[in-house]
């Protein structure tokens, strides 16, 4: 398996519009990944799977990550050039732009047997522009993932064949995957007999007030 | 949000073409006896030839991922015996061996061997049942599915005894295995693979040349290879369309490498070849059993570093797969250093084998349809999650 | 009539004089005879299966007979999580079975939602929508523990008295045996339970 850096380089030689960069990974497995710009996504990953030496021909993963913050978890995914990236796309960090959405794919080899390669696709921001390329004229396996992806976390994929909700019911409005999706209020708080004994036991005040808030929130108690 | 919201929903589009008369749409499922649990398809019927169909999902969506997010990541290995809940032990092998990718846990060989007795021993009660199923869904009512399970039994009593629970073993821990072999267990577990062996001759006899499983199952959806490949068709699925793709024998996870067994591989992709070779799988895993319960070194079963409290592994990522009995199961987990994971995610494989059921079914016969789906072997805790 | 005097039966019975009571010969076909509704929704419904199966032999109870079809089925058991989206079509599937029909709330989750109670799409029990009559706790319930829960429904029938005021719901000509079906709403079901069969509980006041 050739390393990450040939793959980038010869990505990049293939298609010399391509935005390709590599994301570290500091977890001992090391499994690095390639973050892919928006508008070539669909052409590296038609050439990832066509080419000989490469042939990823088994898109076995695809995962939707929420970056609620506009700044990732230190040491891992946002290495300093792609906040770089991020500014030359013109993405103003206001109140409705911070963050981003991402799709993540896990490609194997069947034809080698060797991966993985990791590719990631980010969105410009989690509200308005939520719009990411489908691989799935790729390949054909991430087709329910992508659909679950729109679903849960509302990425909408462009060229996908048949983007419907996969999970949740047509009429579901919301997310529920988004980090900062609020569950509607229909969980009945069921107070016990047991909820008075820390309001009597604990002498923090503070205490027996969140439980007895806890025990009231539902009105028709 | 709205305008996201708007993207139209795709109805049946009307189907035409020479020869087609009245179309009939019907909804298969989710409560139907053979659908496997609650999976629905909707399809599309010119008298009773399957001319569309499409799965429809979530009704046991039970957002396990999204529990698994706000929870530590011991507290999800109970979770993952849910998934898939004829192969719990799998499934906790996949998700400790994904953590332990991430956190660079060492696993003691004891733990490892245990590891694959009860990975195999998952299989073979997997692709019994799954047979049984089959046959059930068939029409053969009643007696391979009752010998499946008399059989499946015997391998969940020493699953109790092991583990404390029958189904829900939550067995596996992040650098090992909860508790070691009880005295005496060995012994049950030789009893258990040796009786198996002459079950397997017996259950053979009965069904491989039966007649009207053959006219049932030979030539009826045919998946090709090239489709399974690129639709991320895995397990005994893909290996049914003659693809020599197992993740056991790929990736080496565990020790794997040390046991000497064959992948079978089918010629017409066929709903006879899935059948066969979960039966051939079965005498594999056998083989691979009786090496191991021979094997089985000395020494402990957790690796005395590993922190079950208080455990945070460091930022960073990992995806890590197994050969689960239907096909490779995977985790991909991103840590952002706190105690609980940041993303949690799932790639089932029962989800992904579906993808192609449609172009299997199409053109079949209804009665067909009920066959096809049984042979993809789908469990709807895992399809759905 | 009823038969008050116990021992006058059991001492006639000795001399081989059966004694009954229509009620009591009503009853005791229809305890046993129980069809279960074909009806697995999770991991629960395997451990139904394997009741039925060779070794627990839920036969004995004369409930074996399961019954894919709604119209032929008198007892629903719930094995399984109840998800919302699946939640209206429980409901309807209860709504299609002829009376006297019963239902048994099998495992955790169809209980209260067990381990996935947090869910966003999880159902926090089907006695929100259905009256339970027996609950099995587990996750899942042993078969034993199933076995059980279909003795308990067979005790259950067997003290159903024909007339009065504590007759069972299908004696009434007055008693609905239906149940309004949820909708799938914008963000969970509505109504998110049926006030007929279900309040939300209210603490006991300890000392």
């Amino acid at each position: 398996m050739e390393t990450l850096e040939e793959i980038c380089f010869r990505i990049k030689t293939a298609l010399p519009a391509a935005r390709v960069e590599i994301i570290p990974n500091a977890s001992p497995c090391g499994q690095r990944s390639l973050l892919l710009g928006r508008e070539q996504g669909l052409a590296v990953a038609t050439f990832l799977r066509d080419d000989p030496q490469l042939r990823l021909d088994y898109c076995s993963n695809v995962t939707g990550v929420d970056w609620l913050e506009p700044s990732l978890p230190q040491g891992f995914v946002q290495s300093p050039s792609s906040a770089g990236l991020k500014k030359e796309a013109g993405e103003g960090l206001g109140e409705s732009g911070t963050g981003c959405l991402e799709a993540v794919y896990h490609l194997f080899s069947m034809a080698h047997k060797n991966g993985p390669v990791v590719l990631r696709l980010r969105t410009e921001n989690r509200l308005a522009a939520v719009r990411l390329p489908s691989l799935t004229p790729v390949w054909r396996s991430c087709e329910f993932q992508e659909r679950e992806i729109f679903d849960l976390f509302g990425i909408v994929f462009d060229g996908h064949p048949d983007l419907r909700r996969l999970l949740m019911w047509e009429g579901f409005q919301g997310f529920p995957m988004r980090r900062d999706y609020l569950v509607a209020d229909d969980f009945e708080c069921e107070p016990t007999p047991h909820g008075d004994v820390p309001k009597r036991m604990s002498p923090r005040q503070g205490c027996a007030e969140v439980i007895q808030k806890t025990a009231t929130a539902d009105p028709r108690v | 949000m709205s305008a996201i919201l708007e993207t139209p929903v795709r109805a049946f589009e009307s189907v035409s073409g020479a020869g087609a008369g009245e179309m009939l749409e019907l909804a298969i499922g989710p409560h139907h006896p053979s659908t496997h649990g609650v999976f629905r398809m909707d399809v599309v019927l010119d008298g009773e030839r399957v001319r569309r169909l499409k799965p429809v999902f979530g009704y046991l969506h039970r957002n396990h991922e999204k529990i698994a997010e706000g929870q530590s990541y011991l507290s999800s290995m109970p979770y993952t015996d849910r998934l898939d809940y004829f192969c719990s032990l799998t499934n906790n092998w996949a998700y400790a061996l994904t953590v332990e990718k991430l956190a660079g846990l060492q696993v003691p060989e004891r733990a490892e061997y245990i590891r694959v007795i009860t990975a195999e021993l998952t299989r073979v009660q997997n692709h019994l049942c799954l047979i049984g199923f089959l046959l059930q869904d068939m029409g053969a009512s009643g007696t391979p599915l009752m010998y499946a399970f008399r059989e499946r039994e015997k391998i969940l009593d020493l699953f109790e005894s092991l583990t404390g629970a029958r189904m829900m073993c939550n067995y596996m821990r992040f650098g090992g295995c909860r508790v070691d072999l009880p005295t005496g267990w060995m012994e049950e577990a030789q009893q258990v693979v040796q009786g198996l062996a002459r079950f397997l001759d017996e259950f053979e006899a009965l069904l491989t040349g039966n007649e009207i499983l053959m006219a049932r199952t030979q030539h009826i959806g045919v998946l090709s290879s090239a489709a399974a490949v690129n639709a991320g068709v895995t397990g005994p699925m893909l290996r049914a369309s003659g693809v020599n793709y197992d993740v056991r024998k790929v990736d080496r996870y565990g020790v794997y490498d040390r046991f000497d067994f064959r992948i079978p591989l089918g010629d017409h992709g066929d709903t006879y070849d899935r059948y066969l070779i979960r039966v051939l799988e079965m005498r594999e895993s056998l083989k691979i059993l009786r090496v191991a319960l021979r094997d089985l070194p000395e020494g402990p079963v957790m690796d005395p570093k590993a922190r079950l409290r208080g455990f945070r592994p460091k930022a960073g990522e990992a995806y890590g797969r197994i050969e689960a009995p239907k096909g490779e199961l995977g985790f991909h987990l991103i840590s952002d250093g706190s105690p609980n994971p940041f993303r949690y995610r799932v790639r089932p494989p029962s989800l992904m084998n579906l993808t192609v059921l449609e172009e299997m079914c199409m053109g079949r016969m209804l009665a067909d349809v009920v066959v096809i789906l049984g042979s993809v072997d789908i469990v709807l805790g895992e399809v759905d999650r | 009539m009823e038969v008050t005097d116990q021992e006058l039966k059991i001492d006639l019975q000795k001399q081989g004089v059966l004694m009954t009571s229509l009620n009591e010969l009503y009853n005791w076909g229809r305890k046993n005879s129980v069809w279960p509704l074909q009806f697995g929704l999770a991991c629960c419904a395997i451990e139904m299966i394997a009741a039925s199966m060779a070794r627990y032999d839920l036969a004995r109870f004369g409930a074996e007979v399961f019954r894919p079809s709604p119209r032929q089925a008198d007892l629903m058991i719930v094995a399984g999580t109840v998800t919302k989206k699946m939640a209206p079509q429980v409901v309807r599937l209860y709504n299609q079975m002829a009376e006297p029909k019963y239902v048994i709330a099998m495992g955790a989750c169809a209980i209260s939602g067990g381990p996935f109670k947090q869910g966003y799409n999880v159902l926090k029990g089907i006695d929100r929508y259905l009256p339970v009559d027996v609950h099995i706790p587990g996750c899942p319930p042993r078969p034993e523990a199933l076995l059980h829960a279909f003795m308990t429904l067979q005790n259950k029938i067997a003290s159903q008295p024909l007339t009065g005021p504590a007759r069972p719901r299908h004696l009434r000509a007055g008693a609905p045996s239906e149940f309004s079906v949820p909708q799938c709403g914008p963000h969970g079901l509505v109504p998110p339970s049926n006030p007929a069969v279900w309040r939300p509980p209210t603490a006991a006041q300890a000392g």
